[in-house]
């Protein structure tokens, strides 16, 4: 299909801000009359607050109050997991005990020093398999793990159950979650190899760029929020209730975000931004809240480690028949998320498994904040089950891509836990292009070619996640002037979804680009409820509402037309900013015409009348303020149908130096099916982001907290060890299918977490490979393992360690 | 208790010397209060998180004298306050003596090189981040290792030479001027002394609170390196997690003078493996005279890591300083 902007580059509005500095993040801005807030945070890993003496700060010269989680909660701490905006009950190193005003920020340190906070220190861990162990300490108050509607609950396993899952075995524990579908023993009956063993994977901090800073003002009963997010309308809603402000009286500001990667997509995984608007609430006047590296290290979210046992079958012809799985998984100080379960349903999606079995266990650490991180799940998988394809093909005698391409999914299969449709599936393709791309046939032959002490490593990896919701809904506008304006409440994280998903209500009315405005940055300027840009849904979730918008107001400018010139909306069409008749393209009005001769209708054209039932609250007082003044495309978009898949395919190639344990990655290609491509150079951004994200997971970034006293050793950004540039690929080739989805009006899904998960594989089956098929059942290899595993030093370490080295 | 995150200074008076008189004449009336300031990549983090403070410093990047890269006599001498970059850049450097520009270029980032200072990369603080982090450990005044304990994280912690500390060296620059036996040049309003690269840096042992000679009131001022190893055969390998802007796991730093295949002399010490810079001396008079072959570089590589005692974390260390050292070996 020919289309005006779909699948075309373009210059998203916010690029020429990026490139000269000059846009603005929460931290950029400032107010007539602002103080700055600076966080005491806790320095034990788990306590409870017995005193708070501040009286000497507050009697400090520029100190203006102090909040606490006294102020925040009046009736008490909401007693469940998930960070607080304050509390007394920390159960992490770095959770904020308290916020201080002053002056400056200086002033603020100072005052801060002042206080004196009385802990009573209470037992700490660090690893959940020492909490599971019977007599282990539990991370939070209450227990080590927290039931759904229940609260908190302790979960023991015997010492012994414990000792045996750490010496490889299976645990023998009942699992807090399971599902399972197929007949596994029948799957694992058939298998000609089966592969049985423990694995780690690591949690590690989301490290943001830009950290959670936040101001806010109260201005006529409103309060003003600049703070960041990944999506200003979902965000919204939430801090709302959060700081406890009616929705109507909320303003949200966020131009530009630094970076979110699922720990900004809904409030109450960024609740600290409340600390500003109740301290200027307290005290009034605007207060800044810069938030340190160290303090977004600690609160800004992390990944859940695993502690896992895995079983595959394979048939004889490479068919994974069985996948059996258990996962004792890190929740951190603050609750987390579903990782694990994901995990299973990854692997019963990418390798149509025959039989699955999940069972899953979440644990309570005090480390840091945990929650959806890139492809929570599927990810962390992902490097653990690619080397262990790598060697079923080995022993089955299948070649590797070959093993990968039998059992992957395609349009018409179905998937996961739910067994549900895929929308489509366009997998063979992209493994076609990449192993071109690559030049697979060709590379596969210097597999474990040694030269001095370089070993040619081959390396192969997929990646999913599901990337697509609905629910959600679209405005746009067509003012007197003839503009459109695409409301748009997706966040401005870098990946130009805000723009590009306007391009698809832009395409349907053939607008030139230059002809339209987004309108976002801060949500009196009344955005729809969007999805959170999170889950990798965006693209295909928003396209939809724009596309729905765009076609409602297309509907009503026919209307129009057709009561101005005669006929029925059916005769007319439109092209080069006029409706006219399809009959007689000279007999017509211009949109600037139709916008005016709709306001002046006003009722169900203006957004005054006949909204969608199903509209969202926070659409409606959108609606209600941009009533009247316009003529506008309401939308809501009703459930959509089946399981709108991300998938990835990446090949590399590495040299490993078994004398050093470094390696460089010589080439890798990743390639997308995500549907259409709206914006290829975006989509370009996301596949290479994703790139380094999975680079480190497979070898570099991981949690380190000191055993002794919980403190955190990989804070910043030399010690959490993200790739920098010069440990990733100088180039990395990049490619799509680029064939349409069924379920999206321009063909789209989604690819961002995906794009990590397939890289993350193919880089760990790559340091297998170069270490003659030696699965480490980790993520990350490091340096030091390699050389450990090359030397034959068999460390003293502690099996399936979490937040510790592996030794 | 640690303190909590913190990220603004306190007030600090700054002198900024532009000659050397008056830069050592505030080093010695400053004494311990006068805090010496290079390129800032060591001092800013930890008056940031104010877990060392200072009244005042002396910044020291304005007095040319100590300045630039010159020819003398018997080699070259080093300003101490000469950048990074240009050390890795230096014609003259490169030409003679590579292995400390190869040992500069490696040095954290460009970004950090290019206002790091030789002095400051010679004289930084250890890198455990216990002691980082502000916990009262034996160097910080306390009572004990929080790295050298049962459960301590002690990945890149030394496998030699533990004396209560278990720090090492983190500077990349320092194995090489020990390897190329250079010469500090310590300067105060008293005058100057001239130090060996090897006495200039001191283990827990000795000092536990500093890993330098320095005494207060002296600068570091040059570094003089003589021709003895100019256009050697010279080695230089860092391996760190990362490749850039990361601390050496291990280094290594070599130089050698071969004739017909026979190692004739050879000056190897590697990095982060102990407090100080270690001198293989062992490994070297096994080489001497000896013709190169792997097989030699497989006998040397065994007496490198003899008398090591690996931490909870580091055991990986012992092969790597061994092959570290058989590559050198090999050239």
């Amino acid at each position: 299909m020919a289309y005006m902007h779909i699948g075309k580059n373009f210059v998203p509005p916010d690029v020429n801000g990026k490139v000269t500095g000059r846009i603005k993040y929460a931290e950029d801005y400032s107010r007539e009359g602002m103080v700055y807030a600076r966080l005491l945070t806790s320095p034990i890993p788990h306590a409870r607050v017995v005193n708070i003496d501040a009286s000497e700060a507050l009697a400090m010269d520029g100190v203006f109050g102090v909040l606490t989680a006294d102020d925040v909660y009046p009736d008490g701490e909401p007693q469940g997991t998930g960070l607080k905006v304050l509390t007394n009950e920390p159960t992490l190193v770095g959770e904020p005990i308290l916020a201080v005003a002053a002056i400056d920020e200086k002033t603020a340190e100072t005052a801060i020093t002042k206080i004196t906070v009385t802990f009573e220190r209470l037992p700490f861990v660090l690893d959940p398999l020492d909490s599971l162990a019977e007599g282990g300490a539990d991370a939070y108050t209450g227990g080590n793990t927290y039931v759904f509607r229940q609260g908190f609950a302790e979960e023991k396993w015997s010492q012994d159950q414990v000792a045996s899952f750490r010496a490889g075995n299976e645990p023998t524990a009942e699992p807090q979650q399971t599902f399972a579908y197929g007949d596994l023993d029948a799957a694992l009956a058939a298998s000609a190899f089966v592969y049985e063993g423990t694995f780690t994977t690591a949690g590690y901090p989301h490290q943001s760029m830009e950290p959670r800073s936040a101001m806010a003002y109260w201005e006529n009963g409103k309060l003003y929020l600049h703070g960041t997010s990944q999506s200003l309308s979902a965000l919204a809603d939430g801090m709302a209730s959060i700081v406890g402000v009616p929705q109507e009286d909320f303003v949200f500001i966020n131009e530009a975000t630094g970076g979110g990667f699922g720990q900004r997509a809904r409030a109450n995984s960024i609740p600290s931004m409340a600390i500003p608007a109740k301290m200027s609430q307290k005290i009034n006047r605007p207060v800044m809240m810069r938030i340190t590296r160290d303090e977004e290290t600690a609160i800004g979210g992390a990944r859940q480690g695993f502690q896992g046992w895995i079983k595959v079958g394979f048939k004889a012809d490479g068919t994974m028949a069985a996948a059996d799985l258990y996962i004792v998984s890190d929740n951190g100080g603050k609750g987390g998320g579903g990782d694990a379960y994901s995990a299973a349903d990854g692997i019963s999606v990418l390798y149509q498994t025959e039989a699955v079995r999940f069972r899953g266990t979440s644990i309570g650490s005090n480390t840091g904040h945990r929650g959806a991180q890139r492809g929570p799940g599927q990810n962390q998988i992902a490097a653990i089950i690619s080397p262990i394809l790598d060697k079923a093909a080995e022993e089955l005698g299948v070649d590797r891509m070959k093993i990968r391409e039998i059992n992957t999914p395609q349009t018409g299969d179905v998937g996961g836990a739910q067994r549900q449709p895929f929308t489509s599936a366009y997998m063979p393709e992209a493994f076609k292009i990449a192993s071109e791309k690559f030049n697979y046939a060709e590379r596969i032959t210097r597999s474990r070619q040694r030269n001095g002490s370089k070993v040619t490593g081959i390396g192969i990896g997929q990646g999913y996640h599901n990337a697509g919701r609905s629910g959600m809904d679209g405005i746009v506008r067509l003012t007197a002037d003839g503009r459109l304006k695409v409301h748009n409440g997706v966040g401005n994280l870098g990946t130009y979804s805000y723009a590009s998903t306007s391009r698809a209500a832009a395409e349907v009315l053939q607008m030139p680009w230059e002809r339209v405005d987004v309108v976002t940055g801060r949500t009196d300027r009344n955005l729809p409820i969007t999805s959170p840009q999170d889950g990798s849904n965006s693209i295909f979730t928003n396209t939809r509402t724009n596309y729905g918008a765009a076609m409602d107001l297309l509907g009503k400018m026919k209307e129009i037309a057709a009561m101005e010139l005669g006929g029925d909306a059916a005769d007319y069409d439109i092209g080069d900013e006029r409706v006219f008749k399809s009959s007689d393209k000279n007999a017509g009005m211009t949109f600037a015409q139709i916008a005016q001769k709709g306001i002046e209708l006003g009722g169900k054209f203006t957004g005054e009348s006949d909204l969608p039932e199903e509209l969202n609250d926070f659409t409606k007082i959108s609606v209600t303020r941009l009533a009247g003044d316009s003529l506008m495309g309401i939308f809501h978009d009703p459930k959509h149908n089946d399981n709108p898949p991300g998938f990835t395919v990446t090949f590399t190639e590495i040299e490993m130096d078994v004398e050093t344990g470094k390696y460089d990655i010589v080439d890798m290609v990743t390639v997308g099916d995500c549907g259409t491509v709206v914006h290829p150079q975006g989509l370009k951004n996301q596949l290479v982001g994703g790139a380094v994200w999975g680079i480190g997971l497979a070898g570099y970034e991981r949690h380190l907290y000191d055993p002794q006293n919980g403190l955190p050793a990989s804070t910043g950004y030399w010690q959490s060890k993200i790739p920098t540039m010069m440990d990733t690929p100088a180039k990395i080739q990049t490619g799509w299918v680029d064939l349409p989805d069924p379920e999206n009006p321009v063909g789209a899904r989604g690819i961002g977490e995906p794009a990590m998960g397939a890289v993350a594989a193919a880089v760990a089956s790559a340091i297998s490979d170069s270490l003659d098929g030696h699965l480490f059942n980790s993520a990350p290899v490091t340096a030091d393992m390699i050389i450990n595993h090359v030397a034959g030093v068999t460390s003293d370490a502690v099996p399936l360690a979490q937040n510790n080295f592996r030794g | 208790m640690v303190a909590t995150s913190h990220d603004v200074m306190l007030d600090i008076e700054l002198y900024q010397p532009t000659d050397e008189a008056n830069a050592l004449a505030l080093a010695g009336s400053l004494g311990k209060d006068g805090w010496l300031l290079g390129g800032g990549q060591d001092t800013y983090g930890w008056l940031k998180d104010r877990n060392k403070t200072a009244s005042a410093m002396i910044e020291l990047t304005q007095v040319d004298a100590w300045k630039g890269i010159k020819e003398t006599s018997d080699g070259i001498e080093i300003g101490a306050v000469t950048t990074l970059t240009e050390i890795a850049k230096n014609p003259l450097i490169k030409d003679k003596f590579a292995l400390l520009a190869t040992a500069a270029s490696k040095v954290a980032s460009p970004q950090i090189r290019n206002v790091g200072t030789l002095a400051g990369n010679l004289a930084q603080d250890a890198r455990c981040w216990y002691y980082r982090r502000g916990l009262d450990c034996y160097r910080a005044g306390g009572n004990l290792c929080y790295a050298d304990s049962p459960e301590g994280l002690n990945r890149e912690h030394a496998i030699f030479g533990a004396s209560r500390c278990v720090a090492v060296t983190p500077s990349d620059t320092a194995p090489a001027l020990v390897a190329l036996d250079a010469t500090m040049v310590v300067s105060s309003e008293k005058g100057q002394r001239l130090v060996p690269a090897q006495d200039f840096f001191v283990g827990p042992a000795v000092n536990i609170t500093s890993m330098t000679s320095l005494k207060e009131g002296e600068i570091l001022t040059a570094v003089r390196i003589p021709n003895t190893w100019a256009n050697a055969e010279f080695y230089f390998e860092k391996v760190a997690d990362r490749n850039v802007w990361d601390f050496a796991l291990v280094s290594i730093a070599a130089a050698m003078k071969v004739s017909n295949g026979v190692i004739q002399d050879a000056s190897i010490a590697c990095g982060a493996v102990e407090c100080v810079p270690r001198r293989l001396g062992d490994v070297e008079n096994a080489l001497r005279g000896q013709q190169r072959s792997e097989q030699l570089a497989d006998q040397v590589a065994q007496i490198a890591s003899r008398g090591a005692e690996p931490l909870n974390y580091n055991h990986f260390k012992i092969p790597l300083v061994e092959n570290l050292v058989k590559r050198a070996v090999r050239g």
